[in-house]
């Protein structure tokens, strides 16, 4: 169990998606203007990536060299219209707000990458568990990114105002993803090298 | 730590992942349609309230569909207390600057154009997208006009509609859309009367 542990905190820290690999940057950007969107495309993410782990480190063993790639896609791709038709039955309102960056989980290379390089190699529990931490990391990473913005930007959290008007649009809008993602990174990175010696 | 490639087992593996893959997405596909119907049906009904007065019917249920010009005109009609309000007539054209647009144009009873939303539009951001009621007032002309006076094309044409400066083409798409929706509610409304006519509403000439 312990080992389980590691391999979900290993996603969260040392190898998180957002601040370490830096994969995944379109839907990083674009869908954190605030901390509920950020949270919202996190899960689904966190969602794919489990189930395609756990689906390809099962069935992967079974598909040829050749057509590794396609197989990969067509199983990933299943996994997110299922959740992008959940998501437009049962959560219309966020839905929209994510818009294309729903479907576009597909070809999120944080989602390959971890079946490329984890899921194929890796026994069915612990690809899981490997889903389950990346998931997580890049859930709080676009959670944390999401709650800065929409903090400057707006002067609420998770959609509750905590003072009035209009904040610093900036942080709204593209450049201020950047420099939010930009500072965040090296708050992350600095914090990192302190608590975590072995890298 | 892969199998070795042959054609025959690639193609049945392909064959067999994406049988699965939509066997399972037909089920899913199932499962959500009743919810994303509703979801649907609500986002219809709160765009039509938005461009036509208060009703009580649920116009989605009431809706008649006219294919013109190469795509569909769709047609809601709302009633209150079983009277005739009017009808919102989602329109679209294909002359705007980014192609294809669509909006809801509510009429009343008499013809008079009540409100005008964009639902969809791909006009240049800062010029075209100005057709857009939350960007700029150009669509506010036409609240309160009927076409059968107001001329629905540009002043450079000898209209009656202001264009939008420098976004010449999108002004004229929009005045295109609206006459479509205007034909299609003088022909098929306010002439035949194209409605669940049960309760004996007729719309006033």
């Amino acid at each position: 169990m312990k080992e389980r542990i590691q391999i979900i905190l290993k996603g969260i820290f040392k190898e998180n998606p957002t601040f370490v690999l830096v994969l995944g940057m379109c839907p990083t950007l674009a869908t954190t203007s605030s901390a509920i969107n950020g949270l919202s495309m996190g899960l689904a993410t966190s969602f794919v990536l489990m189930l395609s782990n756990m689906t390809i480190s099962t069935v992967g063993k079974m598909i040829p060299d050749k057509v590794r790639i396609p197989s990969y896609i067509v199983i990933i791709a299943a996994f997110v219209t299922v959740v992008d038709l959940l998501m437009a039955g049962y959560l219309p309102d966020i839905h929209s707000t994510l818009g294309i960056f729903i479907p576009l989980i597909v070809v999120n290379c944080i989602v390959l990458a971890r079946a490329e390089s984890y899921a194929a190699k890796n026994g069915a529990i612990d690809s899981i568990f490997d889903g389950l931490g990346i998931g997580l990391g890049f859930t709080l990473a676009l959670t944390f990114l999401g709650f800065v913005r929409e903090l400057l930007g707006a002067y609420s959290v998770f959609g509750y105002k905590l003072v009035s008007g209009d904040g610093i649009i900036l942080f709204i809008l593209a450049p201020g993803a950047f420099f939010a993602l930009a500072y965040l990174m090296i708050l992350f990175n600095m914090v990192k090298k302190k608590f975590i010696k072995d890298n | 730590m892969a199998k070795e490639s042959s054609f025959k087992n690639m193609t049945l593996t392909l064959l067999v992942i994406t049988f699965v893959s939509s066997a399972v997405l037909a089920g899913v596909y199932e499962l959500t349609k009743d919810a994303i119907d509703a979801v649907r049906i609500r986002k219809i009904n709160r765009g039509i309230s938005e461009v036509l007065p208060a009703f009580d019917n649920n116009p989605s249920e009431d809706v008649y569909k006219k294919f013109v010009d190469g795509d569909t005109v769709y047609v809601y009609i709302a009633t209150k207390d079983k009277k005739y309000v009017g009808a919102a007539i989602q329109t679209f054209t294909n002359n705007g600057y980014g192609g294809k647009f669509v909006l809801l144009v509510g009429f009343l009873a008499d013809g008079t154009i009540n409100n005008i939303n964009v639902i969809s539009h791909s006009e240049t951001p800062g010029l075209g997208d100005k057709i857009d009621p939350a960007k700029h007032g150009f669509s506010l002309q036409f609240h309160g006009k009927n076409p059968e006076t107001y001329k629905l094309t540009v002043k450079k044409e000898n209209g009656d509609v202001d264009a939008i400066t420098a976004s010449t083409i999108s002004s004229k798409a929009f005045c295109d859309a609206v006459a479509r929706a205007y034909a299609v509610y003088r022909e098929d409304v306010m002439k035949k009367g194209k409605w669940n006519g049960n309760s004996g509403a007729t719309p006033k000439q």
